[in-house]
């Protein structure tokens, strides 16, 4: 099998002071933070930034972050999930102000990435806020005026657990060509049809591509969700190539 | 700098290096689907800058000396774990022998993932190919049933399902490098991105 290939990133990176424009509550646990990024050069949907705080005492922490939308010019979306006991995101998200600095560097990765000018159809599984790079690439499709078949699978452990669950509801019925199914592992809306479950084949059949369309599939969530989800797309026949990960969180 | 931030509490924290955190799951980082990979089947080639290849089996493989080195690793996502147990044969028994001039190496895995790094730094009892973690196979998950060891690098250069290895005259970048990826990846000196 040919070495997957991906694109040169030229250059190094340089950490490049943001400071927070707004915030947007998501959910009870997770917010979009809007940063602008003087001279931010630019990224593709999938790709994430460093996000790195300094304490009094000179400490520094950091953590990496997907973002959430494409390009706004200087400005660019995170969305953070509070980790519980977590030392970064608890402070994004109960501390950090308006106007507040923090650094940031990026964009990183070019591996989990969709690009406007793709043609095959596209299949996105996203557990939890793993939907956020996914989304990404939702924006982006519709930004670019793309009219390559999307279809998103997302798994989420209650109703109020959905990330951008406003814009999803509009997006699936303005945007031609996208459709969005959900999977809740722990409480389905009322009038759900089914009991809730984790993500099965019957999900992956039902919701997503035949191989033989030969889709670009694209799963992140945590690690045991991932797992499940890409050896059940190989064991439809999808290639491996054509199947993307990303993984977040401990093993469980 | 970051106005309110003071960061967890610092004075129990072992020596890590600079911006890694300390874990005690082993988190998973791949790009794509975890490969199976039967034993009757699994071989490992190192083929030399000339294009000569020294192959073993997995029952050739488990024949060889074996050590059991227990190290710290480091993730280039910046989680590190400390005194992981593993058991592997070192590569200085596998290169043994093999008549080379090659500086580099080129880590190839089932699947198609592939990283570099120095020759010098798979030898001098730095690296294995370790085949059993915290006495048990290694999960596929992880990289079973046997992956690069090379605990003094990030942990991308410690390939996953490792196949083989070819020795190069010239460095030539790998799947990570070739994203963004730093070539050497030092976690001491924070060697994360190109530049770095």
């Amino acid at each position: 099998m040919a070495a997957p290939t991906t694109d040169r990133v030229a250059g190094p990176l340089t950490w490049r002071v943001a400071r927070l424009v707004e915030r947007r509550t998501e959910t009870p646990t997770a917010q979009t933070l809007v940063l602008e990024v003087p001279g931010w050069p630019g990224h593709v949907a999938g790709q994430h930034v460093d996000v790195r705080l300094t304490a009094p005492d000179g400490y520094q922490a950091a953590r990496s972050y997907s973002l959430a939308g494409p390009p706004d010019g200087d400005r660019i979306a995170l969305t953070v999930q509070k980790v519980p006991d977590g030392e970064v995101s608890p402070y994004l998200i109960d501390v950090y102000g308006a106007g507040d600095p923090v650094e940031v560097r990026g964009p990183v990765g070019g591996w989990f990435v969709w690009r406007t000018e793709e043609t095959a159809p596209v299949l996105l599984v996203a557990g939890g806020s793993g939907v956020v790079p996914l989304m990404a690439m939702i924006r982006a499709r519709r930004d670019a005026g793309s009219r390559v078949p999307f279809r998103l699978i997302y798994s989420v452990r209650t109703p109020a657990d959905v990330i951008y669950a406003d814009e999803l509801r509009r997006r699936a019925r303005d945007d031609q060509g996208l459709d969005v199914a959900y999977v809740y592992t722990r409480e389905a809306p009322e009038g759900w049809r089914g009991e809730p479950h984790r993500v099965g084949l019957a999900d992956v059949n039902t919701h997503g591509w035949p191989a033989d369309l030969e889709p670009l599939c694209y799963v992140c969530g945590p690690t045991g969700f991932v797992e499940t989800v890409a050896d059940l797309l190989v064991g439809l026949g999808h290639q491996t190539r054509r199947v993307k990960t990303e993984r977040f969180g401990p093993t469980g | 700098m970051s106005p309110g931030f003071q960061g967890r509490p610092r004075s129990a924290e072992p020596a890590l290096p600079p911006g890694q955190y300390l874990t005690e799951d082993f988190p998973v980082l791949s790009a794509g689907p975890t490969p199976r990979v039967p034993l009757d089947t699994w071989e490992f080639v190192v083929t030399a800058e000339g294009g000569v290849e020294f192959r073993w089996t997995w029952d050739e493989l488990m024949s060889l000396p074996q050590d059991m080195p227990t190290v710290d690793i480091h993730c280039v996502t910046r989680w590190s774990k400390l005194g992981t147990s593993w058991q592997g044969v070192s590569l200085d028994t596998l290169l043994e022998g093999i008549d080379t001039g090659a500086r580099y190496a080129l880590v190839h895995s089932y699947g198609g993932y592939t990283t570099n790094l120095p020759l010098d730094d798979l030898r001098g009892g730095r690296a294995w190919v370790a085949h059993t973690y915290d006495g048990g196979p290694l999960p596929a998950e992880h990289g079973g049933p046997a992956r690069l060891l090379v605990p003094h690098l990030y942990f991308w250069k410690s390939a996953k399902w490792v196949r083989g290895i070819r020795l190069l005259v010239d460095d030539k970048p790998g799947f990570w490098e070739t994203a963004g990826y730093h070539d050497y990846g030092d976690p001491w000196r924070e060697q994360r991105y190109q530049g770095d």
